[in-house]
C-alpha cells in the first residue's frame, strides 16, 4: 500500500514531503470543513427541534416537518402553502438571476477593454482600480452604499439641493439600494474569469473575423463569446452562488419590508434558536441552487470541465 | 476579378519611429507580388495598411485608383491571411470557409454549397465537417486560403503563410499556392523573409529594408540586377569585393581592391565616378574554375578554408591575400578532387556577371 502511494506520478513530481502536506491538507479541508459539518447539518434538518438536553430523548426522532413547514407552513397557518417564505425564496433566486446577468453584462464590455483594446499601462491602471475598492470588508461597503441610498442620503440631499427634486426617491424602500449593493458585492469574481477567459483569445480572431466583412457585434457574438464561455459560466456560478447565499448586504441594504433568503435561515438559527429548521432552509438553498445552476449549464451546453479550464 | 494596388507616399508611423516610409509601388491587377525583407522591416506593417488595420501616417493606398481612407477592412474588396492563419477553432472547416458568407446573411444551403465548392478547390472535398485541429499543417494553410476566398476578395494579402510549415510541405505549398493563383485569377500580395519563396512563386517582388523599398522588379532583374548593395547580398548570397573606382569604360567600371583590380558592370541608374568608393559583387555560382582555353575579365587568387556539400552545390570557403572571404560553389558534377584545403587556386569571373555599385551597407552585416 505504502509503495504503491509512493510510486504515484504525484509524488515523483512533488517529493514526499509536499505531496503528504496536500494530501493531508485537502483530506482535512474536505472531512472537517467540508464533510461532516454538511453532514451534521442534514441530520439535523431531519431531526425535531430539542433542546439540548433532550438529544436522545423521546423528543427527538427523525421527521420531514421543516421541509414541510418550507413548503406547507405551520401546522396552525390557515393557507394551504407558506406563500410568505416560499415567495422570500422565490425571489431570492430570480433576483440572484437577474444580478447575475446584470453583473455580466456590466462586466463583459469592461473585460473586453481591458483584455483586447487598453494599452498594457492602461489596463494595469484598470485593473489595480477595480481591485482597490474590493480592500474594504463587504460589510463596511454596504454600509458606504446606505450613506448613499438612505433616504436622507447623499444622492437625495444632492439631488434634492441642487433641485432636480423636490423629494427624495426612496431608493432603500424600493431596494434599489439592494440590488446595486448586490451587483457591487461579487463583480469581481465575474470580472476576472471574464478577462482571463478574453484575454486568451488571439487578436488575430477577432481581427480576422473583422477582414471577413464581421460586424462588431457579430464578432462578439461568434468568436469572442464563445472563446470566453468558460470564463463566462464560471463567473455566472460564483456569482449566483454567492448571491443566493449572501446575508451581509441585504441585512444592511434591504429595505425593512423585504427580506433575503440568508437573513430568514439566520434567523432560525439566532433568533428563533431553531437550528434544524435552518439547517433544513439551507439545505433547501443549496440543493436548489445547484439544481439551477446545473440546469442553466444544461440549456446553455456547457460542461462541468470546461469551467475549470 | 482583380484589381490594381497601389501605395502612394506610404509611411507608417509609431511615435517616431518610421515603420514604413514613402512607399511606392503598383501592383497590376492579376499578379503574384511579393515584399520581401529580413524581420522587422515593416512587411507586416504594409500588409496591414493595405487591408485597413493600419491607416497610414502619411500618404495614401489606392484599390483600383479608389482612395481607402477611412474605409475599415470590413468594408475592403481584400482578404488578408494572417502569419498565424486564425483560424476559428471552435467552428467546423465548412463553417470556418463560410464565415464571410455568414456575415453578410447568406441562406445556409447556399453557403454549404459554396464552401463545398471551395473545399474541392484546396483538394480537402468531404473535410468540412471535421474541427480545425483535426487537421493537419498544411491543410489548415489551404483551409486559411479558401476561408479568405470565399470573400471573393480582389487582392489576396498573405502574411508569410508558409513560416510555420516545414520544408517539403512549404516547397509544395508554394506550387500549390502559385497554381490556386492562376486558378482564382486575383491579384496576390505575399510577405516573406525568405527570398527563395518570393523568387520561385512571384511575378515581381519589392525588396524591403527598415522601412523602406529599395528595389521594385521581376525575379530575375532584381537578381542580376541589384540596385543597392542591401538587395544584392539579400537576394541570393553575393560576395563583395570593396575598392575604389579607378576607371570606366562605357558601362563597366574597373575597381582597385585590396587584392587586384577588377572589371564590373554598372548600373544604368548607378553611375559611379573615379574615386568612388565602391562595391563589386560576384554571386558564387559566377565563379569559376578556369580550365585551358577559358578566358575571363577577371582573376581572382584564392586560398581554400574549408568545403561544405551541398548534394546538387560543391561550396568552397577560401579567402584572399588581404584577408577578405570569398564563397564559391561548383555543379556536384564537376570533379574538384585536387581542390584541397591550403591550396591556392585562381578562379575567374567575367565583368558581365559582376555588378557595382556605390558603397553602402550590406544585409548581412
Ligand atoms: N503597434 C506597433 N507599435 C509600435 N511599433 C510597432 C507596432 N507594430 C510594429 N511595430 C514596429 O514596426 C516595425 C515593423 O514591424 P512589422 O511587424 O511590420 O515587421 P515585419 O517586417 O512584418 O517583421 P516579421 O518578418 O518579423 O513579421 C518593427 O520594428 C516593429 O517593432
Ligand atoms: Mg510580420
Amino acid at each position: 500500500m505504502n509503495n504503491f502511494l509512493f510510486t504515484q506520478p504525484f509524488f515523483k513530481k512533488n517529493g514526499k514531503a509536499v505531496a503528504i502536506y496536500f494530501l493531508v491538507a485537502i483530506i482535512f479541508w474536505f472531512v472537517f470543513l467540508v464533510i461532516i459539518p454538511q453532514f451534521y447539518m442534514l441530520d439535523l434538518s431531519f431531526r425535531t427541534n430539542v433542546p439540548p438536553l433532550a438529544r436522545g430523548g423521546p423528543e427527538d426522532y427523525y421527521t420531514f416537518e421543516h421541509y414541510s413547514h418550507f413548503i406547507f407552513g405551520s401546522k396552525t397557518a390557515t393557507d394551504a402553502f407558506n406563500f410568505v417564505d416560499l415567495g422570500v425564496f422565490g425571489r431570492t433566486i430570480f433576483v440572484s438571476m437577474l444580478v447575475t446577468i446584470a453583473n455580466l453584462l456590466f462586466c463583459y464590455p469592461i473585460a473586453f477593454y481591458i483584455a483586447k483594446i487598453a494599452n498594457p499601462s492602461t489596463a494595469r491602471l484598470l485593473i489595480v482600480s477595480l481591485i482597490i475598492p474590493f480592500w474594504i470588508n463587504e460589510l463596511l461597503r454596504s454600509f458606504a452604499l446606505r450613506i448613499l441610498f438612505a433616504n436622507e442620503g447623499v444622492i437625495n440631499n444632492f439631488l434634492t439641493g441642487v433641485g432636480l427634486l423636490d423629494q427624495g426617491i426612496l431608493f432603500i424602500t424600493y431596494d434599489i439600494g439592494l440590488y446595486t449593493g448586490l451587483i457591487y458585492a461579487y463583480i469581481l469574481l465575474m470580472m476576472f474569469p471574464l478577462y482571463n477567459a478574453i484575454e486568451s483569445l488571439d487578436i488575430n480572431q477577432i481581427e480576422a473575423a473583422k477582414d471577413l466583412g464581421s460586424s462588431s457585434f457579430r464578432t462578439h457574438w461568434r468568436i469572442v463569446i464563445p472563446h470566453a464561455k468558460p470564463g463566462i459560466v464560471s463567473g455566472c456560478t460564483m456569482v449566483f452562488m454567492l448571491t443566493v447565499g449572501a446575508l451581509a448586504t441585504p441585512v444592511v441594504l434591504s429595505s425593512p419590508n423585504t427580506l433575503w433568503f440568508p437573513q430568514l435561515i439566520y434567523q432560525w438559527f439566532n433568533m428563533n434558536d431553531n437550528w434544524s429548521r435552518g439547517s433544513a432552509y439551507s439545505i433547501i438553498l443549496l440543493i436548489v441552487s445547484v439544481i439551477f445552476v446545473l440546469t442553466m449549464m444544461r440549456i446553455f451546453k456547457v460542461r462541468i470541465g470546461e469551467i475549470i479550464k | 476579378m482583380s484589381a490594381d494596388v497601389e501605395l502612394s507616399d506610404v509611411s507608417v508611423t509609431f511615435g517616431s519611429f518610421y515603420a514604413a516610409k514613402n512607399v511606392n509601388v503598383k501592383v497590376n491587377g492579376g499578379e503574384f507580388f511579393s515584399f520581401l525583407g529580413p524581420s522587422g522591416c515593416g512587411k507586416t506593417t504594409l500588409l496591414r495598411a493595405i487591408s485597413g488595420f493600419q491607416e497610414p501616417s502619411e500618404g495614401k493606398v489606392l484599390i483600383d485608383n479608389k482612395d481607402m481612407s477611412g474605409i475599415g477592412p470590413n468594408k475592403r474588396p481584400t482578404a488578408l491571411i494572417f502569419q498565424n492563419l486564425a483560424l476559428f477553432p471552435l467552428m467546423s472547416v465548412s463553417e470556418n470557409i463560410a464565415f464571410s458568407l455568414e456575415v453578410r446573411g447568406v441562406s445556409k444551403e447556399e453557403r454549404k454549397k459554396r464552401a463545398d465548392e471551395l473545399l474541392e478547390l484546396i483538394a480537402l472535398e468531404g473535410q468540412g465537417d471535421k474541427k480545425v485541429h483535426q487537421l493537419s499543417g498544411g491543410q489548415k494553410q489551404r483551409v486559411a486560403i479558401a476561408r479568405a476566398l470565399a470573400v471573393e476578395p480582389k487582392v489576396l494579402l498573405l502574411d508569410e503563410p508558409l513560416s510555420a510549415l516545414d520544408l517539403k510541405l512549404r516547397q509544395r505549398m508554394r506550387t500549390e499556392l502559385r497554381e490556386i493563383q492562376k486558378r482564382v485569377n486575383i491579384t496576390f500580395i505575399y510577405i516573406t523573409h525568405d527570398q527563395g519563396e518570393a523568387l520561385t512563386m512571384s511575378d515581381r517582388i519589392a525588396v524591403m529594408n527598415e522601412g523602406e523599398l529599395e528595389q521594385i522588379g521581376k525575379c530575375d532583374e532584381v537578381y542580376n540586377n541589384p540596385l543597392t548593395p542591401f538587395v544584392a547580398t539579400f537576394v541570393g548570397e553575393n560576395n563583395p569585393l570593396y575598392g575604389k573606382v579607378t576607371g570606366i569604360e562605357g558601362d563597366k567600371a574597373k575597381i582597385e581592391t585590396a587584392d587586384g583590380q577588377y572589371l564590373a558592370t554598372m548600373n544604368e541608374s548607378k553611375k559611379l565616378n573615379i574615386g568612388d568608393e565602391s562595391i563589386a559583387f560576384v554571386r558564387p555560382e559566377s565563379l569559376f574554375i578556369p580550365r585551358d582555353g577559358d578566358n575571363f575579365d577577371n582573376k581572382i587568387n584564392v586560398n581554400i578554408e574549408s568545403f561544405e556539400f551541398e548534394g546538387n552545390l560543391k561550396n568552397f570557403y577560401a579567402s584572399l591575400k588581404s584577408g577578405a572571404k570569398i564563397k564559391f560553389s561548383v555543379p556536384n558534377a564537376i570533379d574538384t578532387s585536387f581542390i584541397t584545403s591550403g591550396s591556392s587556386i585562381v578562379l575567374g569571373f567575367e565583368s558581365s556577371k559582376s555588378v557595382i555599385l556605390p558603397k553602402a551597407s550590406l544585409a548581412i552585416d
